[in-house]
């Protein structure tokens, strides 16, 4: 998360808007964003609703053993059509932004 | 020969594995900085493992002023099979994912959602899509990027 901040300036000059998706509240959100400096969109699944219907549900993955969403990247144009997937194999290991950059380059959006 | 010192370097070194189990377990699992990367137990593991190695080494050195011929050897292989096992979970849970195969895929159209913002706000992705991102743009954007994670709860 903290690399997409570092890289925002670049994914805006591409015109590809970030939105961070998780199960996290708005206001545990708002606190992370406030306290890590991250000015693009964070949106609140808490039911994992979003989650669900892209199939990324973890169930009982947390502390908690509530359900959270695995880690997973979508790229998708102006049309809404799925241009880049990327899921992981090891929720540790995520696409890091230059690829991500390098990948949009690539896809002449 | 009664006079031997105790030696507390084993069982220093051994408390210290036992407390890097347990620690993670108890504290350090909930807090995403130390719970995907458990590196904090990483370093208690270190130490209790120099402990456990100077400790035996020196009962083995100098028998005749220190314990732990016996406690030294057992309780070193005890923790590196200890740790073995916590390093061995910890790698094999990060890789055990949902399988997503019916996440969306390349060329299909990805599935809308309403979700809130962290005002509250409800958003779409077609708004996402449609919606210039903010005051210094007046087009939409070329496309979305959406990163899902883990979340910190």
């Amino acid at each position: 998360m903290r690399g997409i901040q570092k890289h925002l300036g670049e994914f805006e000059q591409h015109g590809i808007r970030v939105v961070a998706i998780s199960v996290d509240s708005p206001e545990i959100s708002r606190k992370l964003c406030g306290q890590a400096g991250f000015t693009y969109t964070f949106l609140s699944d808490p039911k994992a609703e979003a989650i669900r219907r892209y199939d990324l549900l973890h169930a009982s993955a947390s502390p908690e053993d509530s359900d959270i969403a695995r880690p997973a990247e979508f790229l998708i144009d102006a049309s809404g059509v799925v241009r880049w997937v990327n899921l992981t194999d090891d929720f540790r290991v995520r696409a890091r932004p230059e690829r991500m950059l390098q990948v949009i380059d690539a896809q002449h959006l | 020969m009664s006079s031997r010192r105790f030696n507390w370097y084993i069982w220093v070194g051994f408390a210290l594995t036992l407390a890097g189990l347990a620690s993670y377990f108890l504290v350090f699992a909930l807090f995403p900085v130390t719970r995907d990367i458990p590196w904090v137990n990483g370093l208690m593991f270190l130490a209790a493992l120099s402990l456990l190695f100077v400790g035996s080494r020196r009962a083995f050195r100098e028998p005749q002023v220190y314990r732990g011929k016996i406690a030294g050897p057992v309780l070193s292989v005890l923790s590196v099979l200890l740790i073995a096992l916590f390093a061995f979970f910890s790698l094999s849970f990060t890789k055990r994912l949902p399988s997503s195969a019916a996440a969306p895929r390349v060329g299909q159209r990805a599935p809308d959602f309403a979700l809130l913002d962290t005002n509250g706000k409800s958003v779409t992705l077609a708004e996402l899509l449609s919606v210039p991102r903010g005051a210094a743009y007046t087009t939409p954007p070329k496309g979305v990027l959406l990163v899902f994670y883990r979340g910190y709860w």
